[in-house]
C-alpha cells in the first residue's frame, strides 16, 4: 500500500464520515459545517487527481460562498426549527431503503465493468491541466457557448434570487 | 497507485447518503444540502474519469466547472424561495410547505 492510497482511504474516511453527519445532524448548524468538511475532503481527492485548478475552486466557490450561504441562510430559518422533534420524516427507513438499493445498483452496475481497474496514464511532461482548461473555456470550437450559456444562467439566477428574497416596504 | 474503481465507489456512496438526506430530512435547507452532496459526488465522478481515461482531453474538467456554476445557481435559488417562504409562512418544513397542494 502506498502512502497515495493512505492518504485516499483517510480522505474517502473523513467525506463519507462527514457526509453521514450532514443527513443525521440534529442541530443544522453543525450539518452546514460538516458540510464544509465533505467539500474539503473532495479537494483534497482533486488535488490527488492533478486537478489543482479544480480543486482551488472546491474551496473557494463551494466552501467560501455556497457553504458560507447555507449557514447563513439556517441562521436566518433558525426560530422555528431550532432541534425541535425529529429531524427525519417518519418515513426515514424507506428512504434508506432506497438509498442502499440505489448504491447496491451502482455498485452491481460498476462490478460488470472491466476498466475498473484502469490506473491513471501518466501526464506527459509539459502538459499544464490548467491551461488546457482554459483554452478549452474560450474557444470557439470547444465550450465557449456552454460556458457562456452558463455565466447567464448564473447571472439569471443570482438576479432571480434577489428579486424573490427582496422585502417589499410595508410588507411585513 | 489508486485504480479507478476506488474512486467511483466512494462517489456512489457520497452520492447514496445525498440522496438519503434529501428523501428523509424535515427541512427544506437540509434537502439542499443532501442535493450539494450528490452534486460533489458527481464531480468527483467527473474528474476521476477525466483524469484516468486522457488527461489531454479537458472535457471533464469543463463539465466540473459547469456543475459548480450550476450549483451556485440552484443554491442560490433554493435558499431564497426558502427564506421567502419562511418570512410568510413561517416554516422550514417542506411538509408543511403545501400552498399549490390542490
Amino acid at each position: 500500500m502506498t502512502v497515495l492510497q493512505l492518504i485516499f482511504l483517510l480522505t474517502a474516511a473523513v467525506i463519507l464520515g462527514s457526509a453521514a453527519m450532514v443527513v443525521t445532524a440534529k442541530n443544522l448548524v453543525h450539518a452546514a459545517l460538516w458540510l464544509i468538511v465533505t467539500l474539503f475532503g473532495a479537494a483534497v481527492l482533486f488535488a490527488i487527481l492533478n486537478a489543482g485548478f479544480i480543486a482551488v475552486i472546491q474551496v473557494v466557490v463551494y466552501i467560501g460562498a455556497i457553504a458560507i450561504l447555507f449557514i447563513f441562510a439556517v441562521m436566518l430559518t433558525r426560530r422555528e426549527m431550532l432541534d425541535r422533534g425529529p429531524q427525519l420524516n417518519r418515513g426515514w427507513w424507506l428512504s434508506a431503503i432506497i438509498a442502499v438499493i440505489v448504491f447496491g445498483g451502482l455498485a452491481w452496475l460498476l462490478q460488470g465493468w472491466d476498466g475498473l481497474t484502469k490506473t491513471a496514464p501518466a501526464l506527459s511532461s509539459g502538459f499544464d491541466s490548467l491551461e488546457a482548461l482554459s483554452r478549452a473555456l474560450v474557444s470557439p470550437d470547444a465550450y465557449v457557448l456552454p460556458f457562456e450559456v452558463a455565466s447567464v444562467l448564473l447571472l439569471a439566477a443570482l438576479v432571480g434570487a434577489v428579486y424573490i428574497a427582496f422585502q417589499r416596504k410595508g410588507e411585513e | 497507485m489508486i485504480p479507478l474503481s476506488w474512486f467511483l465507489f466512494l462517489s456512489a456512496a457520497l452520492f447514496s447518503i445525498g440522496l438519503f438526506g434529501v428523501l428523509a430530512r424535515k427541512n427544506a435547507i437540509a434537502i439542499l444540502l443532501g442535493i450539494e452532496l450528490m452534486l460533489n459526488a458527481v464531480n468527483i465522478n467527473l474528474v476521476s474519469f477525466w483524469r484516468y481515461n486522457d488527461p489531454s482531453r479537458i472535457d471533464g474538467q469543463v463539465f466540473t466547472v459547469i456543475v459548480f456554476a450550476v450549483a451556485a445557481a440552484e443554491v442560490a435559488v433554493g435558499l431564497a424561495l426558502i427564506i421567502s417562504v419562511y418570512r410568510h409562512r413561517n416554516t422550514v418544513v417542506a411538509d408543511e410547505i403545501d400552498l399549490m397542494k390542490w
